[in-house]
């Protein structure tokens, strides 16, 4: 198992959030990459500059044999999409907590931010 | 065989090898077996540039023996059984009285009265009483489902024969594809077939279920100077698909006839009586209404198995099974479109996630080797 960043929030789906600032920069983790497999698509992204709901899907990432969705783990509006993972999705597998981002999203309430996972409860959840 | 309530998980012989080896184990069709070791696209890509090895000990074997074994069989399948020579095996189907598809088959003819039947692990309760529900004293030939008795180990790619030869004395060189030969492999009795699902050279070994094991690290330690990977059932279906071949419960089903499916070639109308061929005839005079079709997507997306096919607006059926190929990068799809619908370059949509993304046809196989 490799270690899990301490800098970073999780939700219970197996994102990474990390804040800087007023913007969030999302992820999945190592463990849903190592459950996925070899991600080989992402896609079904929403418009920069649209508003999203906490919960509702940024996009869905596919492995050979998976097909799964990625949900806002905060409410906001989209700032950024990885460009680099569409000819490369392999660096969700290859570095999930890097190069391997996925989204950026202005954070819309810090209140949401509480809901999240420290890194040692996402460490339990693991368990 | 023997329980008939199959409310257990089933293992091959080889389950606790797979598990020693960290492989990933998933139910399939009733097993568990290993969905990956290392990881799909790497065995993916050791099978079509060096050699991989496969258990596929779930598959079922049937032997039918006596002197009426060749025309049972002929009742029971599609191809011309009588067509093979000792030491050959032939692809075939059987059908159901209106021509869809009970399984798609292997018929190993190992003497004049002696023939092994490989089968699908997912058919082989249906497979079995299918056969032995057709089978009567009068046949003249036993039938016995030796599925318990047998592994089945696959070694698959350009590297293939020269592992395999490092464990026989049998010159390989000799047994062409679709031929088999029993003789000794890592110093156990073997049913040596040059066959497989992969679209690469290769071999299938059947042994006693007893000696799995030592077979497995025999083929392991010999296909270690070439890289010899272990491959799971994930990289058997990506390897698959870029051929084209089918898989049942997928792309095959009673719902489907072969014609249908495009294995007019191993239907043999002119044979005489099987079953399912009056229904078959009658479709091929009626004018076969679909087709099994090869597409690519036009746009970024993967279709997948179930998702829906649009042919000019109105929803036809099912994305029958779909991945992103390895060896080519795009998204490949297998699917039934109707009859003129069905040519290389005809256009149709896939709904993914709500959105239809544009599809073509294309000719297959997918995959074809460098020179071929």
């Amino acid at each position: 198992m490799a270690s899990i960043p301490q800098d970073l929030k999780y939700s219970e789906d197996h994102e990474w959030v990390l804040v800087d600032g007023g913007v969030a920069t999302i992820g999945i983790t190592h463990h849903a990459q190592d459950q996925l497999g070899d991600v080989v698509y992402l896609g079904d992204f929403p418009d920069t500059g649209s508003s999203i709901e906490q919960g509702d899907p940024v996009g869905v990432v596919e492995s050979v044999k998976a097909t799964s969705d990625i949900y806002a783990p905060i409410s906001g509006s989209i700032v950024e999409i990885n460009a680099d993972l569409i000819e490369s999705p392999e660096l969700v597998n290859s570095d999930p907590y890097g190069e391997g981002w996925i989204v950026r999203m202005k954070i819309q309430d810090t209140e949401e931010l509480n809901d999240l996972l420290s890194h040692e409860a996402y460490e339990e959840l693991l368990d | 065989m023997g329980d008939a309530g199959r409310e257990t998980v089933r293992h091959t012989p080889l389950h606790g090898v797979h598990k020693g080896m960290g492989a990933r184990l998933v139910p399939f069709a009733g097993w568990e077996m290993p969905v990956q070791y290392s990881g799909i696209l790497a065995e993916h890509k050791a099978v079509r540039e060096r050699v991989g090895l496969f258990d596929v000990s779930h598959m079922g074997e049937f032997l039918v023996e006596g002197t009426g074994a060749e025309a049972f069989l002929q009742r029971l399948t599609s191809n011309d059984v009588s067509q093979l020579a000792v030491g050959q095996a032939q692809y075939t189907v059987a059908c159901t009285e209106t021509g869809g598809i009970v399984d798609d088959l292997l018929v190993y003819k190992r003497s004049g009265e002696r023939y092994l039947v490989c089968v699908n692990a997912g058919r082989l309760d249906e497979d079995w009483d299918w056969f032995s529900g057709h089978h009567s004293a009068s046949d003249q030939c036993s039938l016995v489902n030796a599925s318990d008795d047998y592994a089945q180990l696959a070694i698959q790619g350009p590297r293939a024969l020269e592992v395999v030869q490092r464990m026989t004395s049998v010159n390989l060189k000799e047994v062409p594809t679709y031929r088999f030969v029993e003789g000794v492999a890592a110093g156990r009795q073997c049913i040596i077939a040059r066959t497989g699902y992969t679209g690469e050279d290769g071999f299938e070994l059947f042994v006693d279920s007893a000696s799995a094991e030592a077979l497995w690290s025999a083929c392991m330690e010999a296909g270690e100077p070439d890289g010899l990977l272990p491959i799971g059932l994930g990289a058997r279906d990506t390897l698959r698909l870029e051929m084209k071949y089918c898989l049942y419960g997928n792309d095959i089903t009673t719902d489907t006839t072969p014609l249908e499916a495009r294995l007019a070639w191993i239907t043999k109308l002119d044979k005489g009586d099987f079953i399912g061929r009056d229904a078959l005839i009658r479709q091929k005079e009626e004018g076969v209404p679909r087709g099994l079709v090869g597409f690519v997507l036009k746009d970024r997306g993967i279709a997948r198995h179930g998702y829906p096919v649009i042919v000019d607006g109105d929803s036809y059926g099912v994305v029958t099974s779909g991945a992103m190929s390895p060896s080519l990068g795009t998204a490949i799809g297998l699917c039934y479109l109707p009859r003129g619908r069905t040519r290389a370059g005809n256009s149709f949509e896939v709904e993914i996630r709500g959105r239809l993304i544009p599809a073509e046809v294309v000719k297959t196989p997918f995959f074809k080797r460098a020179g071929n």
